[in-house]
């Protein structure tokens, strides 16, 4: 496959594990904020490549993980109205509010659908005019521009019966907030390297310079993910703190303009609460009131909820943070699998404790 | 879902028969030993590139059989149809089905109907039950199982992974890709017979279905009491199966599989039955993955093409399209 | 968060491109990149390309790997 399998020869692998080494990196600790690098590491066994020195944690950024099981209730109680058609992400299916999950609504005879693109759960509106459509509206910087696109053309069509729940997060905010509490000793960061498609490396100078940690903007195979931590390593041992760009041949330092304009045409900021962590300034985005008629939340006239705090022994919110690993949780391979999940980071196939317990952990 | 195998099912319906959790039951009736298996498709959509509910209900059936070194006989075809199926959707499944009972050399010898309310089945579900012989040398039988897996055994594999799950996602509504991906979807006791002509040694047959060539080994691992370990860079996964797994954020380990089968096999038969295989049409592409190993019991291990080695955890469920 | 593979356009109209990637092939909506052609590579996520891949970077990031010598 063009342009990703160069990036997954085991030659450069081999190389730049080599590379790593010999760079004589001290005790480090790297977080990575993007549950795609974290299915990544895990699928190509990365952490057994790296010298022990160098330690990689995963931080909230799996936005099935982070997102409130109050919205998924919510999200709930309209799948179980008979009018309602509830269109998700694959990535959501299983997720569980308090109660429940799509997937056991949809045993239990709701019409839940799973769709590939926004422009599918449109189209699903559009064929079926006798019902409403709700589009759950998950992901970060790199998903909301098309949700933004679908829902000004669902408004420029005057599609009657669509409308977006938004639950769109933002991840500087997070990191900033991350960095602020009581932080974790990151020594530097893997940056996701799709949302920086979308936001640009400049957005997170702040961050580097703030905070003095080391940044490295990276792609998602192999080469991309170890020439990265290499680009940190050296940053680290030479004392710099900059924003380097690894994946040069996506991100750009000004970003993508199209998309910052579209989800600013549609989505405004919000204070926004993440699962496990609690409430970011800024984090989430939200529909503008000018779109009213299309932001599921106003719609269907759902409340603002309390978050309920997760089951006794949980440490979602200290794996969430990266100051826990999975397996220091005491419910993580016994009372919380896959199967079923207790807590946030194991209910997304790219949560940290799913991930660890799919890979089989360090 | 193996958990609710475990406790409800073997639980209270078990028995030295079904206590194996082989596919197919092997028993003896006289001086024949007889395999007996059962299966229920439900796939969705009906239609897919390659193939048809009908189809796969008469080889899954089969395939199950020949897994247990059996020759497939008899089957028998149970439908539940949603009210207000149209006729015409309803004979094609059941032309398919009369294809591949002959394509397969099975005779359909029962079968049965039921009509549901609308909304309480998803057009139509597909119940196959079948029959078959063992075969014996001086009234001993060839027996085989997921429980006969030994340290040293080498792991082949037919073919290709991961044609029919994404031949059937790419009909999926609301996942709609274009693609030259064909559903798998064969009877794979022809290619059985062969092997077992010419190896004495064959410990173990698996078709890799739902839950992928991960969820096979799993149960062999388990069964046997053994670690299976495998080499990502010799399981064959055709290019676009591979493209379209990618795009959908899907692990090809974990894809159903409707036309391949495992082969554990005592080493010194493994290059043997990798000719015989490779002269059969459905083992053109067969290919030694990995061995048994004895320990740790019950593990799959993948060597990736790093060098490094990754745990394959038994699925927990049809693998899911992502987009994060 | 974000998956998203390089795909090819295979052809364009509009707002909508036909793309490909080793033998699979949909449809996505390419009005997040401006000045695309058929023949250029994109990152496809959830449907959109959301960032034309830049072959000279491209071939630089794997050349300056293949100069590490190791």
């Amino acid at each position: 496959m063009r342009h990703i399998d160069e990036y997954r020869d085991p030659e450069q692998v081999r190389k730049l594990v080599a590379a790593i080494r010999e760079a004589d990196p001290p005790p480090m600790t790297i977080m990575e904020v993007c549950g795609t690098h974290t299915m990544a590491v895990g699928r190509y066994g990365i952490r057994q490549l790296l010298p022990p020195e160098v330690r990689l944690i995963s931080g909230p950024g799996c936005p099935v993980c982070v997102t409130p099981q109050a919205d998924i209730d919510a999200l709930l109680g309209l799948a179980a109205r008979p009018g309602v058609t509830v269109t998700t992400f694959g990535d959501m299916l299983r997720v569980p509010g308090s109660k429940s999950s799509l997937e056991a609504e949809r045993a239990r005879g709701a019409d839940v659908r799973i769709v590939y693109s926004p422009t599918d759960a449109l189209e699903t509106a559009r064929r079926n005019l006798d019902k409403e459509t709700v589009f759950f509206g998950v992901g970060f910087e790199t998903t909301a521009p098309g949700v933004a696109l679908t829902l000004a053309a669902a408004a420029r069509e005057n599609v009657p019966n669509f409308s977006v729940y938004s639950v769109h997060k933002l991840i500087p905010p997070a990191l900033s907030a991350l960095l602020s509490g009581e932080a974790p000793a990151v020594d530097g960061f893997l940056l996701p390297g799709h949302v920086s498609t979308i936001i640009g490396t400049k957005a997170y100078e702040p961050i580097a310079r703030d905070f003095h940690v080391p940044c490295v903007v990276s792609g998602f195979e192999p080469v991309d993910i170890l020439q990265s931590v290499l680009m940190l390593a050296r940053q680290v041992k030479e004392g710099r703190a900059e924003v380097e760009n690894q994946y040069r041949r996506a991100v750009t330092p000004n970003g993508n303009f199209a998309a910052q304009q579209a989800v600013e045409a549609v989505f405004e900021p919000c204070d926004s609460s993440w699962r496990g962590i609690g409430v970011i300034p800024a984090s989430g985005l939200k529909v503008r009131q000018e779109y009213e008629v299309y932001d599921a939340l106003r719609r269907f006239g759902i409340p603002e909820m309390a978050e309920s705090p997760e089951p006794a022994g949980c440490l979602c919110g200290e794996v969430l943070k990266g100051r826990a690993r999975p397996a220091d949780c005491p419910l993580f391979g016994s009372s919380c699998t896959p199967a079923e999940p207790v807590g946030p980071c194991m209910v997304s196939s790219e949560g940290t404790c799913a991930a660890w317990y799919h890979y089989g952990g360090e | 879902m193996a958990e609710l195998i475990d406790r409800l099912f073997l639980g209270k319906l078990g028995n030295p028969v079904l206590d194996q959790r082989d596919d197919s039951g092997v028993f003896q009736i006289g001086n024949s030993y007889v395999a007996f298996t059962t299966d229920s498709f439900v796939v969705d959509p009906l239609f897919f590139p390659g193939g048809d509910i009908g189809r796969l209900a008469v080889f899954g059936t089969v395939n199950d059989l020949a897994c247990a070194a059996a020759t497939p006989l008899y089957i028998s075809s149970s439908f539940i149809l949603e009210e207000g199926l149209d006729m015409a959707t309803l004979e094609a499944v059941v032309d398919s089905m009369r294809a591949a009972a002959d394509e397969a050399g099975v005779t359909v010898a029962a079968g049965d109907t039921k009509v549901v309310p609308s909304g309480a089945a998803d057009r139509m579900f597909i119940t196959t039950a079948g029959i078959g012989l063992l075969r014996t040398d001086s009234g001993r039988p060839y027996l085989v199982s997921g429980s006969l897996a030994r340290p040293g055994d080498a792991v082949l594999l037919s073919g290709t992974l991961a044609d029919h799950g994404m031949a059937v996602m790419s009909r999926r509504e609301g996942l709609e890709f274009e693609s030259e991906i064909v559903s798998d979807a064969a009877p794979i006791s022809g290619l059985v017979a062969q092997v077992l002509d010419v190896c004495p040694s064959v410990h173990a047959l698996r078709d890799p279905t739902r839950g992928g060539l991960a969820s096979a080994l799993n149960e062999i691992a388990r069964q046997s009491g053994v670690c299976m370990e495998v080499e990502e860079s010799a399981i064959p996964v055709g290019e676009p199966a591979r493209a379209a797994c990618e795009l959908l954020g899907i692990d090809p380990l974990y894809v159903a599989n409707e036309g391949k089968v495992l082969v554990i096999i005592a080493p010194e038969g493994a290059d043997a039955a990798l000719e015989v295989m490779r002269s059969h049409p459905l083992g053109r592409q067969a290919v030694r993955i990995g061995r048994v190993l004895e320990s740790p019991a019950g593990r799959v291990h993948l060597i990736t093409p790093y060098g490094n080695r990754r745990i394959l955890v038994l699925a927990h469920g049809e693998p899911l399209p992502r987009i994060c | 968060m974000c998956l998203a593979i390089p795909m090819r356009i295979v052809s364009l109209e509009g707002g909508e491109a036909v793309v490909e990637q080793s033998g699979v092939s949909r449809r996505a909506r390419v009005d997040l990149v401006p000045g695309l052609a058929v023949g250029d590579y994109v990152l496809v996520h959830a449907g959109f390309a959301i960032a034309k891949v830049q072959e000279e970077e491209a071939i630089e990031t794997l050349a300056l790997l293949q100069e590490m010598s190791f």
